[in-house]
């Protein structure tokens, strides 16, 4: 059955509890932090190019004079967005796919599976290159690609899961009550195979803002001068001599979001797993 | 045995030819029109329909489909928009650098990943544990392009120990941070799953049995243990190649690497689409035949499923 997690589970495990505590402030960050920053992200202070961390700008500006941390935190902005948006899509047609595959077998689950393989077999970043290289850049083909990237590995697993399932007595007891198929699979199926997708999104966001930003260093998903942790690093890499702080912090902020995702990801896991008990 | 073999590389094929046909689909959002880019844009109107036609763009695209895939069977990708030369020579020079570099980095990733596995298992609880599991946790989270200008800052412009980029005069030391950068992700999962084996093993009861009989630790360990434990490791492994595939556009993008990944960030940057897919191409194609090799490599290697396979025939 489910298995419930209280705080106290949560407070007892210290790396984890930092993880959220991070992801929390993260969230807020994202939310409310840009009309609270004290410079425009955009703006160019030409007078004061690639100036160190200093108590007017606390981690310094960059090669046109913009403040790094106005410019981190709008790009958390992006960096979450994306990320949420399309774990959430690949989610929704993973699940999609991965119930009707698992569930009625046959032709059907032939079908799918030879699809999840063929869109598994492209390694994640040249496929995200080659769908956004297409499409007008922009937000819109960053999400696309990368929930596209996404989806069959889910549905795989929800899949796994759905044919496990679908074995229990009284999946064939609701069966011979005449419960139509849909039913079966929202009102049996679906809560049961929860947990398990809770533990697998939370461990592949992390993955998903990693492309993402993949995707911006490389020039392709959003496009300068709007701020992305990606770009900022490509677009300062000739200044990684002289001013090497423009490119290590939205390293930095990259790095612990997508760790304190892994590390939440694996406190889940440990809880909701059921194979993991014992 | 070679049925299994013959099977496996039946079930390949359609995955194959659906890889084909994604690329296909893919490259008809490519914007612009690829006779213009091919002749420019002030070509009569004469010079541009014989191009359509001998193209085939004319036709419909089930059978434009089936053109390319008779190009592609020909071992025919294009050619830049750019420098006109054709796309499979220029992937038969580059790929030999990217294969070199990914050598170096399953190397680096095999050796330091299965040692600190084994420390983390064999000192299972201790501090030392949790430090490696941290170490492990940061290698797949930190961004592959951001370790490596970290590493480049840190061994090349501080320490001035290594050389910052480029491929130099092929010498070896123009490869090591390359390669650390490109191996650091897989090392990771390398060291996770190596440690969460080796646990597994030593708890059996026949390392208790070794233990009794009085051989040293080191000997339990490394003999016993060890050995059973590579297995899911050795797979690992080679499944991982995805992740180098991936890394190389980065890693190469970073250190001036001339390989296949930046061939790739090339034509991404001058929006070379024929290059962009061709890499995209033959990207999938080497990840989804070296899981094949793995995958029947895997079947013959371990003799627990061989055994099962010779017991069913009967």
């Amino acid at each position: 059955m489910i298995n419930t997690i209280t705080l106290k589970d949560l407070t007892s495990n210290i790396p984890a509890a930092i993880a959220t505590a991070l992801l929390i402030l993260l969230l807020l960050t994202a939310v409310i932090g840009p009309p609270l920053v004290s410079y425009d992200p955009l703006a160019m202070d030409l007078d004061n190019l690639k100036q160190p961390p200093s108590k007017a700008h606390l981690l310094g500006t960059d090669g046109k004079g913009r403040d790094v941390l106005s410019r981190l935190v709008y790009g958390s902005r992006i960096s979450l967005t994306v990320g949420i948006v399309a774990s959430i899509l690949s989610l929704c047609i993973g699940i999609f796919f991965g119930l009707i595959s698992g569930y009625f077998g046959g032709k059907v689950d032939a079908f799918c599976m030879q699809l999840f393989d063929i869109f598994l077999a492209f390694p994640s970043l040249l496929l995200a290159i080659g769908i956004s290289a297409v499409m007008q850049a922009g937000l819109t083909s960053a999400m696309l690609a990368i929930t596209l990237v996404g989806w069959a590995g889910f549905a795989r697993l929800v899949r796994g899961i759905t044919i496990s399932l679908k074995e229990q007595t009284y999946i064939e007891a609701s069966r011979a009550l005449g419960a139509s198929p849909a039913r079966i699979l929202y009102r049996h199926i679906l809560p049961n195979a929860i947990p398990l997708i809770l533990v697998a999104g939370s461990l592949r966001i992390g993955g998903f803002i990693l492309l993402e930003a993949a995707l911006s260093f490389l020039g392709l998903g959003i496009q300068p001068p709007t701020p992305t942790w990606g770009s900022m690093i490509s677009l300062n890499r000739a200044y990684i001599n002289s001013a090497p702080w423009i490119i290590i912090f939205p390293g930095i902020a990259i790095s612990i979001t997508v760790i304190s995702f892994n590390i939440l990801g694996d406190f889940l896991r440990d809880k909701l797993d059921p194979r993991m008990r014992g | 045995m070679a049925l299994y073999i013959l099977k496996r590389i039946l079930l390949f094929i359609p995955t194959l030819l659906g890889i084909t046909l994604i690329t296909f689909i893919l490259m008809q959002y490519i914007p612009g029109d690829p006779v213009t880019a091919m002749v420019g844009e002030r070509a009569s109107p004469e010079t541009i329909a014989r191009i359509r036609t001998e193209l085939g763009l004319d036709k419909s695209l089930s059978y434009q489909y089936v053109m390319y895939l008779k190009r592609l069977g020909t071992g025919q990708l294009g050619r830049s928009y750019y420098t006109n030369r054709k796309i499979t020579d220029d992937l038969l020079e580059k790929f030999p650098n990217t294969l070199t570099l990914a050598l170096a980095a399953i190397l680096f990733a095999s050796t330091v990943g299965i040692c600190l596995g084994v420390l983390a298992a064999v000192n299972h609880g201790t501090k030392w544990d949790r430090l490696i599991t941290l170490l492990t946790v940061g290698g797949i989270s930190i961004p592959v392009f951001w370790l490596g200008l970290a590493l480049m800052l840190v061994f090349a412009f501080y320490l001035q120990w290594l050389p910052p980029s480029g491929m130099g005069n092929g010498g070896p030391v123009y490869i090591i941070l390359p390669a650390v950068t490109l191996g650091t992700f897989s090392l990771s999962y390398i060291a996770r799953v190596t440690r969460s084996s080796m646990l597994e093993t030593l708890s059996l009861p026949y390392i208790a049995a070794a233990r009794a009989k009085g051989l040293s630790e080191s000997s339990v360990v490394l003999k016993h243990a060890l050995k059973n434990s590579l297995i899911p490791v050795v797979t690992l492994i080679g499944l991982d190649l995805g992740s180098y595939l991936n890394g190389a556009v980065l890693t190469e993008t970073v250190f001036g690497w001339d390989g296949l990944g930046r061939y790739a960030l090339d034509g991404i940057l001058k929006r070379d689409y024929p290059v962009i897919m061709g890499v995209v191409l033959v990207g999938a194609v080497i990840f989804v035949s070296m899981n094949l090799l793995v995958d029947i490599s895997y079947h013959l290697l371990d003799p627990r499923v061989r055994v099962k396979e010779e017991a069913s025939w009967r």
